[in-house]
């Protein structure tokens, strides 16, 4: 269980990182702030209280694993591995350019932390489930842990790998859906409604909880839960603000995947208690 | 040179919301792309007959086949890298086999879509695409033969896929005549032939410029249209120059230089080198600066055409 204190320090790095994306994101003058903010406190809580991870060895065997499978939430991400030691901070603002090691989405071949590479949707998933299930059969207990999109969802994979995970009763995997409500084009419901959401998941053998995916305390019960829970997946549906602690990108669909600009990109920065 | 540059995928949601006010067959297919394919004019224009059917390629494709089965003239559309990667037995199966006048539009090929990266620069669609019967491929080089194209596809007999980039394009083919599986003859020279297409069609013309300024004589032929491929014209090429250099915004092993070196290995064997990218996934950078890094320059056309010439003498 978390702490008073604990969730103080959650805040302070959830605030760093989320200074980090609109930076990054503002230097690259490309990628998408509106679902890697939404994903900042789930990512947070992950790295910095639950996942065990070792960052000066980063292939350390026991390790937990995180698949990011909405990769171009990848901001987050990288902003959440500098913080904990895996590569120094100033290499954040090389974002997307040319020779970087921080791709427009993750690589895992080229930045140490990284798990997988995605960036097609919907494909994350199953390979979070073949880690799982080698940690089956190797016997081991490190946890598998993942993050969907709403808007992913909507992409079958996504369901043959609700399959995979219950017939293969992985209860060392635990899931986030971050269900900001937007997509691209729209509101999720508009473009392809996907509720009852937690009914579809339930129906399909996972544990489902339901979650406000900003609030540190109930991130950090749902993965205790996910811990106890014997032979099924656990799916976390997070509910979350797309473009969340910026006011104008939040809830807002046009922030998906346009950069701020630089007046935009200062103001995020003065909302988030520092300057750009 | 000073060319005027527009939007390839502006050129195609115009020309489709234009299309769509007389042919009333025509429905119009995305995968949550719509805003960046340009799609969303048709959808503005006809709501009724606009499908957003979410991340869901497969679902597009497949989608698109119960269309056209049904009278319906469906044009699809998503970034090369689903439609061609993801979808790709859709398009086999639920498309090609049964011979459906689906038409794939799909936008962002290539290196030039800049910061995403490899998992969204698709360089292998041409030759995906390539190897299934049926199909018939373009890949026009400004916007006004894009247009063209759109406008010559709604009542072509077999699926379609057409291949777009991101990037705005410079204006090279105003006014000139296009028929499918013609190729245009941009320049005429005797000396070494260069056809491109696409994104570098633009790129050919100023290395021929550049050789021309060396005492080298060029032919610059944009093949627009992949498949069916003007096995005539390549010929023609292969017969009257010293050899032909390819050049695309495409992997070197499936794409336009892989199809002109079956045609001139059978018909008139010659030398044959490809520009393009390398045997390698793309990464993320400036488009420019990937096209640079990647050897899809001037410097690399002119340097493997006198390669040809120099091996010639
Ligand atoms: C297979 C595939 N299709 C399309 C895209 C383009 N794309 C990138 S992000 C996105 C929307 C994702 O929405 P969601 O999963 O809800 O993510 P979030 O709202 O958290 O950003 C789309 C369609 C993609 N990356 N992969
Ligand atoms: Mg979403």
């Amino acid at each position: 269980m978390l702490t008073d204190e604990e969730i103080k320090f959650l805040e302070e790095k959830a605030l760093a990182v989320r200074r980090h994306i609109i930076r990054m994101i503002y230097t690259a003058q490309s990628g998408h702030p509106g679902g890697s903010l939404s994903a900042t406190d789930i990512l947070v809580t992950l790295y910095f209280k639950y996942l065990k991870h070792r960052w000066a060895e980063p292939n350390w065997s026991e390790r937990d694993r995180f698949v990011l499978s909405k990769g171009h939430g990848v901001p987050a991400l990288y902003a959440v591995l500098a913080e904990c030691g895996y590569f120094p901070k100033e290499e954040l603002l090389t974002l997307r350019k040319i020779n970087s090691r921080l791709q427009g989405h993750p690589d895992a071949r080229k930045l140490p932390g990284i798990e997988a590479s995605t960036g097609s949707l919907g494909q994350g998933l199953s390979v979070a489930c073949g880690m799982a299930l080698a940690g089956k059969i190797d016997k081991k207990d490190y946890r598998v842990y993942a993050l969907i999109g709403d808007g992913e969802s909507e992409s079958g994979q996504i369901w043959e790998a609700a399959m995979t995970a219950h017939h293969y009763k992985l209860d060392n995997l635990t899931v986030f859906l971050d269900r900001n409500n937007l997509q691209i084009d729209g509101c999720t419901e508009n473009i392809m409604c996907l509720e009852p959401l937690s009914t579809k998941w339930e129906a399909a053998g996972w544990h489902v909880l339901e979650i406000n995916g900003h609030n540190y305390r109930e991130i950090g019960y749902a993965i205790e839960e996910s811990w106890t829970v014997k032979e099924k997946p656990t799916m976390i549906i997070a509910k979350t603000i797309k473009g969340k602690g910026v006011s104008f990108m939040e809830n807002n669909v046009s922030f998906h995947g346009k950069p701020p600009t630089k007046e935009e990109a200062e103001r995020a920065m003065k909302e988030l208690g520092d300057t750009l | 040179m000073n060319w005027k540059k527009e939007s390839v995928r502006d050129a195609y949601g115009k020309t489709l919301v234009e299309l769509g006010k007389e042919r009333k067959e025509i429905v119009v297919l995305d995968a949550d792309l719509s805003s960046s394919t340009k799609t969303s004019l048709f959808a503005r224009a006809f709501p009724d007959r606009f499908f957003n059917v979410g991340i869901a390629e497969q679902n597009l494709m497949s989608l698109a086949a119960g269309f056209a089965y049904s009278g319906k003239i469906p044009f699809a559309s998503t970034f090369a890298v689903f439609a061609t990667g993801r979808a790709y037995d859709q398009v086999r199966q639920s498309i090609c086999y049964p011979n459906l006048k689906v038409r794939i539009v799909a936008t962002h090929s290539g290196l030039t879509v800049g910061g995403d990266g490899a998992s969204h620069q698709m360089c292998e669609d041409i030759g995906l695409m390539r190897s299934m019967p049926n199909i018939a491929i373009f890949s026009p080089c400004d916007a006004p033969q894009t247009r063209e194209i759109i406008k010559s596809v709604v009542d072509y007999p077999g699926p379609v896929y057409v291949r777009l980039v991101r990037q705005d394009l410079p204006t090279l083919t105003e006014g000139m005549d296009f028929r499918i599986g013609e190729a245009q003859v941009l320049a005429d020279g005797n000396d070494i032939t260069l056809i491109a297409t696409g994104s570098m069609v633009s790129t050919a013309i100023l290395a021929a410029s550049e050789l021309k300024n060396q005492g080298i004589s060029v032919r610059v032929i944009n093949l627009h249209t992949i498949k069916p491929i003007d096995l005539k014209t390549i010929v023609r090429c292969a017969r009257e120059t010293q050899g032909i250099v390819t050049v695309e915004e495409h992997t070197v092993t499936t794409g336009l230089g892989a199809a002109v070196a079956e045609v001139v290995s059978e018909h008139c064997p010659t030398f044959v080198m490809r520009v393009g990218v390398p045997d390698t996934f793309g990464e993320s950078g400036e488009p420019d600066a990937l096209l640079e890094k990647y050897g899809l320059n001037v410097e690399t056309i002119v340097r493997k055409a006198k390669s040809i010439l120099e091996v010639k003498k």
